[in-house]
């Protein structure tokens, strides 16, 4: 137990004296968007501790509360710091747990990507020929219809198949699955590509050589090797995924709005921007823009960091 | 079996050879992808490796394959350790056909007995691995040991054995040098017992002073628990300080085989002659050379009858249409040159003296 102990204790001093921390305290941009990314996403988690009220139940807010601007301008109201929107519910509030819904159909869709995305990459990579062709001619025909194409079919497709009541149940899930089978192709071929650089290294025939079963070795072997590159799409890729959600509530065929998402609230203000409640529609804009930039920003700080010829 | 070892040669009929390869040979297609080929027309393109290569290693010895890079020396080691399956011919281990249907149920039992040492040991050890996590790979892929203590012990021996410290075991690969690395690359060969080594290039990657150490070391292995090793190396310095045997590879051929000191002291074959002639010679004798000449060949067109012809001082016509049949000397010499057999080809002054100027 101790042994186990010491050997963490020891990855963990080893991680931060290693490159990559030095790395990162050397680059400004990396530790604010890391800190503005971390801010973000622990208050999204700790939504019903810092927000006023839940905007997701219909008992909390009242219709007399509309229409609030944010409380520094006149007309504003110090219970509602952002204002309200049309129905009455605080801004804030709706923002924090919007974010609440958005990083997490961002967060699945990508681990969904990835659990279709690097078997699929791996194997292709590492069996090679006629799998491999056919593998990656099923990526190329998917990488040629834009993400938010393929979204939208999955999405319509499952609006006509689920019965109503069972559609507002399961928009987030149906989200979940179109953003994740959008984004696959990606994993697979960043996973191929490294795989096929692994898999020709003397550690590789070394494991062949005992006898190692394919799968051990493409499991224990390479994967640990090609985890960096992955992890920078990853990254980026949770960026995107937040937007295309985005998009997606946007044009109506997302999240519904009893379970506002940002998408969904941008598109709410929408409505209402030229009557000048701008604030419905900008902060929740803003908060988007800010997330997507700095995991974006965070997303390419590692790339460099990971890759050792611009070390 | 039978054929086999009528074709063997004498000096090894007493004693079953470890490890004998008959008449093998590798190709690979190397053609553009299906669509290319029916669109453009280009032709099939096979790339001819290795091509009916014959030897036998006997127990406790070293047999070293030398030669040109790309002459299809790591494809012979690769092909013997199954990580590539022959075109043609076939590798008996102790015996048994590896290729045959019986063969290939011994084979998965035997393979621990067959092990590898690679050459670049930057390549050869998992970054991602801890060194004792490495080293007990083949133990855990043979299932060779029981019980975590039993393994950890072994682990603990063989780090010892290579003149590593067993406290190293929890370190990563990364944090040694290059000599150590190949020392874990050892130690890792030799946790499953094997009886045959396979050693691609061991110490070409190493630093000059480095490699010294680590030829003994795997002599000192080799008196120890009996080992036989193929060797593989374009240092033939190194060759000659630790084979029995040698065997010259040219574009995919063995053209001489025979005891090292032979080989060294009356290389027959023109190629032979050119190789052993290049070596650096400190002693500054000021003794007249044949530089080699031109380059090696191209393995998908290989020049006809005799691969060396292009590149031979005492080509003839009938190198440029046949190709040479092995014609064996005394003392098990082997040699593959229609000049040779034909006797037009004068005696070479001996080229290489043991330790002048020597790397090893």
């Amino acid at each position: 137990m101790t042994a186990i102990a010491q050997d963490l204790w020891g990855g963990i001093r080893r991680f931060l004296d290693g490159d990559i921390v030095y790395s990162f305290r050397q680059s400004k941009v990396a530790v604010i968007a890391a800190l503005v990314t971390f801010i973000m996403i622990s208050s999204a988690i700790c939504a019903p501790l810092l927000s006023t009220h839940n905007p997701f139940d219909p008992t909390t807010y009242n219709l007399i509360d509309a229409e609030y601007p944010p409380f520094w301008m006149e007309d504003g109201d110090p219970r509602f710091i952002l204002g309200t929107d049309n129905q009455g519910r605080d801004m804030l509030s709706a923002i924090l747990y919007g974010s609440r819904v958005s990083m997490a159909v961002g967060f699945f869709s990508i681990l969904f990507a990835m659990a279709v995305g690097i078997p699929i990459g791996l194997i292709s990579g590492y069996v090679g020929g006629t799998l491999d062709a056919v593998l990656m001619r099923i990526a190329d025909v998917q990488l040629s219809f834009p993400a938010i194409l393929i979204a939208l079919l999955i999405d319509g497709l499952a609006r006509g198949i689920l019965p109503g009541e069972l559609r507002e149940g399961l928009a987030i899930y149906v989200m979940i699955f179109a953003i994740g089978i959008s984004h696959w192709v990606l994993f697979a071929r960043t996973v191929r590509g490294s795989c096929m650089v692994e898999k020709n290294k003397e550690y590789v025939q070394a494991a062949r050589i005992m006898g190692r079963h394919p799968f051990f070795i493409m499991l224990r072997h390479i994967l640990p090797n090609i985890m960096g590159p992955v992890l920078v799409i990853a990254t980026i890729n949770f960026a995107l995924a937040v937007l295309t959600e985005a998009t997606l509530s946007f044009l109506g065929v997302g999240v519904p709005p009893t379970e506002p998402s940002l998408g969904t609230l941008i598109r709410i203000g929408n409505d209402f921007l030229f009557s000048g409640l701008w604030w419905i529609t900008i902060f929740p804009g803003a908060v988007l823009v800010i997330l997507t930039l700095s995991v974006n920003l965070l997303g390419d700080w590692l790339r460099d960091a990971l890759n050792p010829k611009l070390r | 079996m039978h054929d086999a070892t009528l074709r063997a040669p004498a000096a090894s009929a007493v004693h079953e050879p470890v490890v004998k390869a008959e008449g093998l040979s590798r190709h690979f297609d190397v053609s553009a992808p299906w669509l290319n080929r029916v669109i453009e027309r280009s032709p099939r393109l096979i790339l001819k490796a290795v091509e009916d290569v014959s030897f036998a290693i006997d127990k406790g010895k070293t047999f070293s394959l030398v030669g040109e890079s790309g002459c299809g020396k790591s494809t012979v080691a690769r092909v013997i350790v199954g990580l590539y399956p022959p075109t043609r011919g076939r590798v008996y281990f102790e015996g048994t056909d590896l290729q045959s249907t019986h063969g290939r149920a011994e084979a998965s039992r035997m393979r621990h007995r067959m092990q590898m040492i690679f050459q670049d040991p930057f390549a050869s050890l998992n970054p991602r691995w801890r060194v004792r996590d490495i080293i007990a790979e083949p133990i855990r892929a043979f299932g060779l040991l029981d019980g975590k203590e039993e393994t950890e012990r072994r682990v603990d021996e063989l780090l010892e054995l290579v003149g590593l410290a067993a406290s190293d075991g929890a370190q990563y690969p990364h944090e040694f040098s290059g000599g150590q690395r190949q020392r874990i690359s050892i130690a890792r060969a030799l946790a499953s017992q094997p009886d045959f080594l396979i050693c691609d290039e061991p110490t070409s990657a190493l630093d000059v002073s480095v490699q010294a150490q680590i030829l003994n070391l795997m002599k000192e292995l080799q008196r120890e628990f009996g080992l036989t090793y193929l060797f593989i190396s374009h240092n033939l310095a190194v060759v000659y300080h630790v084979s029995d045997t040698v065997g010259v590879m040219y574009l995919g051929r063995l053209v001489e085989t025979g005891p090292a000191k032979e080989v060294f002291s009356r290389p027959q074959h023109p190629y032979t002659r050119m190789l052993l002639d290049a070596i650096p010679d400190l002693d500054m004798t000021g003794r007249e050379r044949t530089p080699v000449a031109g380059e090696i060949g191209n393995p998908i067109n290989p020049p006809s009858g005799c691969a060396f012809h292009p590149r031979c001082p005492f080509a003839a016509d009938r190198c440029r249409t046949e190709i040479p049949r092995p014609i064996t000397r005394a003392g098990g010499h082997r040699i593959a040159c229609h000049g040779i057999e034909e006797n037009r080809i004068p005696d070479a002054v001996p080229p290489y003296q043991p330790g002048a100027g020597s790397v090893a």
